[in-house]
C-alpha cells in the first residue's frame, strides 16, 4: 500500500510534467497512449502513433511504455485514483474483468464510437479476437491491439536427424511423444518444453479440446462462476506431463518465456509457445525450425476446436474533455485500418484484428514466403468458437495464474498429483472469484 | 548541576527539528496509517467502491493455508540468512584481523559485493545457477546433481538464501572488523602469554567482547532478511516454485500489484509491521541483557 501511493505521487508528477511540455509543443489535442510494448515491439508502437500524427493535424498521440504488462495496468490505476489518467491503457486480457468492473473508470469502446459518430463496424473484426472483448450482447469493450495465439515450434533439424519428415510436425499428443522419443534418441536431451504454462496447457489446453475452463461459459455468463480445470480431462493431460518429465520427454523450463533457452540452444526438440514469439526465436535459434498447430489428445473432447488468444487490449479512461475523445475513435479507426494492422501482424507476429487485414497480408504474399506465420491463424480460426473456446472471463485471474503457476509447479516437482494439484487450484482460483464477486457488488 | 543548552527562542528548536519530522511523517507515519486504515477495507482496484469489512481482511489470511506458509518461509528464510552472513562474515573477519601483509587489499574485496544492489545480485546468482545456461548448475550436474530450482522449492530456497546473504556479509564483515579492532591487544596478549591458543582466546575473550556488535547485527540482519531481500527474490524465483520462497514481504507486492487486491496487501503490511516492531522490542528487551557492554 505504501508503495501504492508512492506510485500514485510519482504518476502525478510525470502527468504534470507532461502537460507542462504540451503546453509549449503545439496547440494540438494530446491523447496519452500507456503501453507496455518494450524494445523492437515498442519502436513498433511508435512508428503507429507517428503514422497517425502525419495523418491528419487535429491530434496527436503520445505513446509512453510503463514497464511490462501488470506495471503498465497498475500504473493506469493508480494515475486513475490520482485523476491523472491517460487516454488510453493497454492491458492484457486476464485484466479484462477487472476493467470490465470498473463501472466509471472506463468508456466502452462501442460507448465511444457511438459519441463521436466515427464510422464503426464491429463485423469486420475477427470473432475469435474479439469476442474475448465483448459483452455477451455482442459490443466491444476494448479495442484489440496485439493477439497471438500458441502454437508448436519444432526444430526441423532435430527432425531430420531423427528420421522424421521436417515438414510434418505431430498432430496429436501420442505422435508428439513417439516424435520425443526419436529426436532424443537422435541426441536431443529432451523432447519438449512449454512456455506460459497455465496459457498453454490448460487455457488452451481446454479451448482446443472444447471443454469448459470454467461453469458459466467460462465465466462470460456471470460473476459467480467456479473454475472446472481438475476434470478427468485436465488431470489426464497434467498428469501425462509430469509423468513424461521422468524420461525428459517434457521439461519444466520456468514461468513465462523462461524455456525459451531450452529450445532456442536446440536442448528440446519441439516448444509450445506463442506466436508472436517468432520474431525471438528467429533470432536467437541457429537452426531451421517451422511451426505447427498444438497437439491434441484424439480421445478427449471434441478436438481440435479452436484456440484461444492471449496478448493486450486498449481500454479507455473515462474523464477526459468529449473533443479529446474524437481523437481517439479516430486513431482506433486508423489502427484498425487494414494497411496499419497487416504491417503489425508481418512485422511482429501477432495476429491482425481484422479479416481485411488477412486478407491483405495474403494477397500480398506474405504467407508464401512465411507459412509458418499463418499456423497460428489457421488455428485459431479452424472452427466456429464455441462456449468452451470464446475465450475466459474470471475476477482476478491475474492471481488466479499465478496460482494455477503455483501449484503446476508442486505437480512437476513430484509434491503433488495431479488431481491434488488441480484441486486446490480450482478451490484456491474459486476463493479469489468469490473475492472478486463481493468487491464488485 | 545538570549544564543545559536551552534555545531562547521557543520556535527555532521545532524549526530545526522539522526536515526531519516531515520526512519521517511524510515517508512513514503516513503511509503506515494509509495502511492501516486500508487494511480494513474491501476496495475494488480503482477506488470506485469501498466499504468497511472490520478485520475481514486479517481473518481471510489467517485462514488461508498459503499465507500461513509463507510466515514460516519467512521465518526459515530470514534465520538462514542471519545465521549464514553473520556466521561467514565473523569467520572472514577473524581470518582478516589476523593478517599481516596486503590486509587493505583483502578488506577492500571483501567489502565490495555490498555495493551491489539486490536485484543485481540476483541476476548474478541466477545465470550461475540457471538450470539451462548457468556454469555453477552445469557444474552441479556433472557431479551427478540434478539442481533445478524451477522445480525443486529446496534448492530455490538455498539459492535466494545464498544471495542474500552473500550480499549482506560485507556490511557484518565491515562492522566485525572494526568491533575486533577496538579489543585492546593487552588483553589478547596477556591470554597468549598465559598459554590461551587461537581458539581459546577466541572463545573466551574476542568473542563476548563482541556481543554488543553481534546484536546490533542481528537486528540489521533481521530487518534485511525481511524487507530488503525483496529485489533479490523478485530478480531470482518471483517466489516460486509452488510459493517455496514466497517470503512475507514479496507477497505483499505479489497480492497488491499483480494482483490489485489492496485490502489484503495491506492487512498482510500491516501484520509485518507488527511482526518487525515484536521482534526488535524482543530483542532489546530480553536478547539484550544478555549483551555485555
Amino acid at each position: 500500500m505504501r508503495h501504492f501511493r508512492m506510485m500514485a505521487a510519482a504518476v502525478a508528477v510525470s502527468a504534470l510534467a507532461a502537460v507542462g511540455s504540451a503546453g509549449t509543443a503545439s496547440a494540438k489535442t494530446q491523447i496519452q497512449w500507456w503501453h507496455a510494448m518494450g524494445g523492437a515491439l515498442g519502436e513498433r508502437v511508435a512508428d503507429i502513433a507517428k503514422g497517425f500524427n502525419e495523418s491528419q493535424s487535429e491530434y496527436e498521440v503520445v505513446p509512453t511504455n510503463k514497464g511490462n504488462y501488470t506495471e503498465n495496468m497498475t500504473a493506469g490505476i493508480a494515475a486513475f485514483r490520482a485523476g491523472k489518467q491517460p487516454h488510453i491503457l493497454q492491458v492484457f486480457e486476464v485484466g479484462t474483468a477487472t476493467m470490465m468492473a470498473a463501472k466509471g473508470a472506463i468508456k466502452p469502446v462501442y460507448q465511444l464510437m457511438e459519441e463521436t459518430g466515427e464510422p464503426f463496424n464491429p463485423d469486420a473484426y475477427l470473432t475469435t479476437v474479439t469476442g474475448y472483448y465483448m459483452t455477451n450482447d455482442g459490443k466491444l469493450l476494448s479495442m484489440p491491439f496485439n493477439s497471438s495465439t500458441p502454437v508448436l515450434y519444432y526444430n526441423k533439424e532435430a527432425f531430420t536427424k531423427a528420421g522424421l519428415d521436417p515438414t510434418a510436425p505431430p498432430k496429436t499428443w501420442p505422435e508428439l511423444a513417439a516424435a520425443a522419443k526419436k529426436t532424443q534418441a537422435a541426441g536431443y536431451p529432451c523432447g519438449f518444453t512449454t512456455a506460459w504454462q497455465s496459457w498453454v496447457q490448460i487455457e488452451n489446453f481446454s479451448a482446443w479440446h472444447n471443454i469448459p475452463i470454467g461453469t458459466k461459459a467460462n465465466g462470460f455468463g456471470g460473476l459467480d462462476t467456479e473454475l472446472t480445470i481438475n476434470s478427468p480431462a485436465h488431470v489426464k493431460h497434467i498428469q501425462q506431463l509430469a509423468d513424461w518429465q521422468k524420461d525428459k520427454t517434457f521439461v519444466y523450463g520456468g514461468r513465462r518465456g523462461d524455456s525459451q533457452a531450452l529450445f532456442t540452444n536446440g536442448e528440446c526438440a519441439m516448444y509450445m509457445q506463442s506466436s508472436a514469439g517468432l520474431a525471438g526465436i528467429t533470432k536467437t535459434a541457429k537452426f531451421e525450425f517451422g511451426a505447427g498447430m498444438l497437439p491434441y489428445w484424439p480421445d478427449i473432447g471434441k478436438a481440435p476446436q479452436n484456440t484461444i488468444i492471449g496478448g493486450a487490449t486498449l481500454w479507455v479512461f473515462d474523464g477526459h474533455p468529449a473533443e479529446d475523445y474524437k481523437g481517439v475513435a479516430k486513431f482506433f479507426s486508423y489502427l484498425a485500418s487494414p494497411e496499419v494492422q497487416a504491417e503489425w501482424h508481418q512485422g511482429t507476429g501477432y495476429l491482425p484484428i481484422t479479416r481485411a487485414a488477412y486478407d491483405l497480408t495474403k494477397k500480398q504474399g506474405f504467407y508464401d514466403k512465411n507459412p509458418d506465420a499463418e499456423t497460428a491463424l489457421k488455428q485459431m480460426t479452424l472452427n466456429e468458437p464455441t462456449e468452451n473456446s470464446r475465450g475466459l472471463r474470471f475476477g482476478n485471474y491475474v492471481q488466479i495464474r499465478d496460482v494455477i503457476n503455483e501449484e503446476l509447479e508442486a505437480i512437476w516437482g513430484g509434491s503433488k498429483t495431479a488431481q491434488e494439484g488441480l484441486d486446490a487450484a480450482v478451490a484456491r482460483g474459486n476463493d479469489l472469484i468469490r473475492k472478486f464477486e463481493k468487491e464488485s457488488q | 548541576m545538570e549544564k543545559r543548552v536551552v534555545f531562547r527562542n521557543p520556535v527555532l528548536p521545532y524549526l530545526l527539528l522539522a526536515p526531519q519530522l516531515i520526512v519521517t511523517l511524510v515517508f512513514f507515519i503516513w503511509p503506515a496509517f494509509q495502511a492501516l486504515k486500508q487494511s480494513v477495507l474491501l476496495e475494488d482496484p480503482f477506488g470506485l467502491r469501498s466499504r468497511f469489512v472490520w478485520l475481514e481482511n486479517f481473518e481471510y489470511l489467517f485462514a488461508n493455508a498459503q499465507y500461513l506458509d509463507s510466515l514460516s518461509i519467512t521465518a526459515v528464510f530470514s534465520v538462514s540468512v542471519a545465521a549464514l552472513a553473520l556466521s561467514v562474515a565473523l569467520y572472514l573477519a577473524v581470518q582478516a584481523d589476523r593478517v599481516v601483509k596486503a590486509a587493505a587489499v583483502y578488506k577492500t574485496l571483501l567489502i565490495w559485493p555490498y555495493a551491489v544492489a539486490p536485484a543485481v545480485a540476483g541476476i548474478l546468482w541466477l545465470l550461475m545457477f540457471n538450470p539451462t545456461l548457468g556454469i555453477l548448475a552445469y557444474a552441479l550436474r556433472s557431479l551427478g546433481y540434478d539442481w533445478n530450482h524451477q522445480v525443486n522449492g529446496d534448492q530455490a530456497m538455498v539459492l535466494v538464501v545464498v544471495a542474500a546473504a552473500w550480499k549482506q556479509i560485507s556490511y557484518n564483515f565491515l562492522f566485525f572488523l572494526a568491533g575486533m579492532q577496538a579489543i585492546p591487544r593487552s588483553l589478547i596478549e596477556a591470554a597468549a602469554i598465559d598459554g590461551a591458543g587461537p581458539a581459546r582466546r577466541f572463545w573466551t575473550i574476542v568473542f563476548p567482547l563482541l556481543t554488543p556488535t553481534t546484536f546490533f547485527l542481528l537486528v540489521i540482519n533481521i530487518v534485511y532478511a525481511f524487507f530488503d531481500t525483496f529485489g533479490i527474490i523478485h530478480a531470482v524465483t518471483q517466489g516460486g516454485p509452488a510459493g517455496a520462497t514466497n517470503i512475507l514481504v514479496y507477497k505483499v507486492f505479489n497480492d497488491g500489484f499483480i494482483g490489485l487486491d489492496l485490502g489484503g496487501s495491506a492487512a498482510q503490511s500491516v501484520i509485518l509491521m507488527a511482526i518487525v516492531i515484536g521482534l526488535t522490542v524482543i530483542q532489546f528487551r530480553f536478547i539484550e541483557r544478555k549483551v555485555h557492554y
